[in-house]
């Protein structure tokens, strides 16, 4: 659905995983960004009705695009930038306090 | 014949229960409600269903929470068959827990005299014991006191449930509807809203801090004062809580709930840093892992306090047919006002039982 912008296309690499997937992503990507352009449309499920939901605002307001990263639940995937082994994790239900 | 048999003036939640009862027992009713402007407790609380810390000093309150308290499955579960809405309530008991000795004293001390009063079941636990029902107590936690009558529920949701269902027993809800003048014209109460006016033989005040000038109106004093709780809320969390603490619950929905601040600021329902803090930092000593969750909102909501704290509940001597119902409690209360009081107010009015709850205990001389 999303392509990368064609004077960006060579840039360097950093890679990440998403679940268990290995996925590759610009330095300067967020963990949002990131997920768009490996084609995560949906990166979590709702904390109460379990509906699939991905990042929409892309500028921390709506809150739609939360995941776990390195263990920690309910971050804003488009208030992060990619890091080189970051690992990313589909959030499925409420996070777990204390994680 | 008027249209409306009653008209309840506040449409809260001491209004809506009250309302809801008075529908169900046939009477055409009529609620007047203020809009946004509202300070609206109902919007604002903790939506437990408490009684460890409930009535010393006045049994009749004691008794009265507990019978609430005892009617609220009932009552949840005739809200569900009637609206499909679900108020999650609960009732797994409570705990109130104590950082230091000094506090566990006090709280034994109160429930003990409240035990006396009135036979309130409770129980003072140490930290090995209390560990066992609530795994995640911080170190600091010296122990706590646990009473099997308490409870809690989704109070946003039991506003909905109330308003659905009043709304399908017939009642004319009428929101905008602020109160500037009553009359009592030839046994009919005439409620004036700006160029509106509602006709009714009977009406009830349930208008929170508002009582005190409406029941000015019918000749009932009514002195309440608010009293500011700021409360926040983290974002949804995995169950870790299954027993609701005084001032701090998860609800149904995982959002930790920490509030138990109380303020004499007037007609102000603004949050401040400092209390705010406070309550927070309480509450993380008491469950460290709080501290890892996201705060998501905090607020502040006006409480409808009197010089004792008890509610009043009373019929007009110089305007019969005028009754206020008013109380901090609103949630706790819910299904004692829906379940009990309307059935009487709908009827013959007060029974000698309520006399307790009368305004008349503020006038006793202070000399006497």
């Amino acid at each position: 659905m999303f392509h990368r912008l064609p004077d960006l296309a060579d840039a360097a690499l950093v890679t990440l995983t998403i679940d268990s997937e290995v996925i590759t992503a610009r330095p300067s990507d967020t963990v949002a960004a990131a997920l768009l352009a490996a084609g995560h449309a949906a990166c979590r499920e709702t904390a109460v009705s379990s509906t699939p939901r991905g990042p929409y605002c892309l500028m921390g307001v709506c809150f739609d695009c939360l995941v776990t990263i390195d263990g920690v639940g309910n971050r804003q995937g488009c208030l992060v930038r990619v890091r080189e082994g970051m690992h990313v994790e589909t959030q499925r239900g409420k996070r777990v306090a204390g994680r | 014949m008027t249209e409306h048999d009653f008209a309840v003036i506040g449409g809260g939640l001491v209004g809506s229960a009250i309302a809801w009862g008075l529908a169900g027992a046939g009477k055409r009713v009529a609620l007047l409600d203020e809009g946004d402007v509202a300070f609206r407790a109902s919007r604002g609380n903790f939506a437990l269903v408490w009684v460890q810390s409930k009535g010393l000093g006045m049994p009749e309150y004691a008794r009265w929470t507990r019978a609430s308290s005892d009617a609220w499955a009932g009552f949840a579960q005739e809200l569900r068959e009637e609206t499909g809405i679900d108020v999650a309530h609960q009732r797994p008991g409570g705990f109130s827990l104590a950082l230091s000795e000094d506090e566990l004293v006090r709280r034994d001390t109160m429930l003990k005299r409240l035990h006396n009063q009135s036979d309130l079941p409770y129980e003072i636990m140490d930290r090995t014991r209390l560990q066992k029902m609530l795994p995640d107590i911080g170190p600091e936690v010296v122990g706590g006191a646990y009473c099997p009558l308490d409870g809690h529920a989704n109070s946003p949701r039991l506003l909905r449930a109330l308003h659905t269902a009043l709304k399908q027993r017939g009642v004319a809800y009428l929101p905008e509807h602020g109160v500037d003048r009553i009359e009592h014209r030839g046994g009919v109460f005439v409620v004036h809203s700006g160029t509106r006016t509602v006709e009714a033989p009977r009406i009830v005040l349930t208008a929170g801090n508002g009582n005190r000038k409406l029941g000015e109106m019918v000749g009932l004093d009514v002195p309440v004062r608010p009293q500011r709780g700021q409360i926040v809320i983290t974002e949804k969390a995995a169950p870790f809580l299954n027993y609701p603490v005084v001032t701090i619950r998860q609800t149904d929905e995982g959002g930790v709930m920490m509030g138990d601040s109380l303020e004499e600021a007037g007609f102000d329902d603004r949050i401040g840093l400092g209390v705010v803090g406070t309550i927070a930092e309480r509450a993380v000593r008491m469950f460290p892992l709080l501290g890892s969750l996201n705060v998501v909102r905090t607020w502040a909501a006006l409480r409808v306090m009197t010089q004792d704290g008890f509610p009043i509940y009373e019929e007009s001597r110089s305007h019969p047919g005028a009754f206020v119902a008013t109380c901090h409690s609103g949630v706790t209360l819910a299904a004692a006002h829906a379940k009990l009081l309307a059935p009487l107010i709908a009827a013959d009015g007060l029974t000698d039982d309520f006399t307790a709850f009368s305004a008349k205990r503020f006038h006793v001389s202070s000399a006497a």
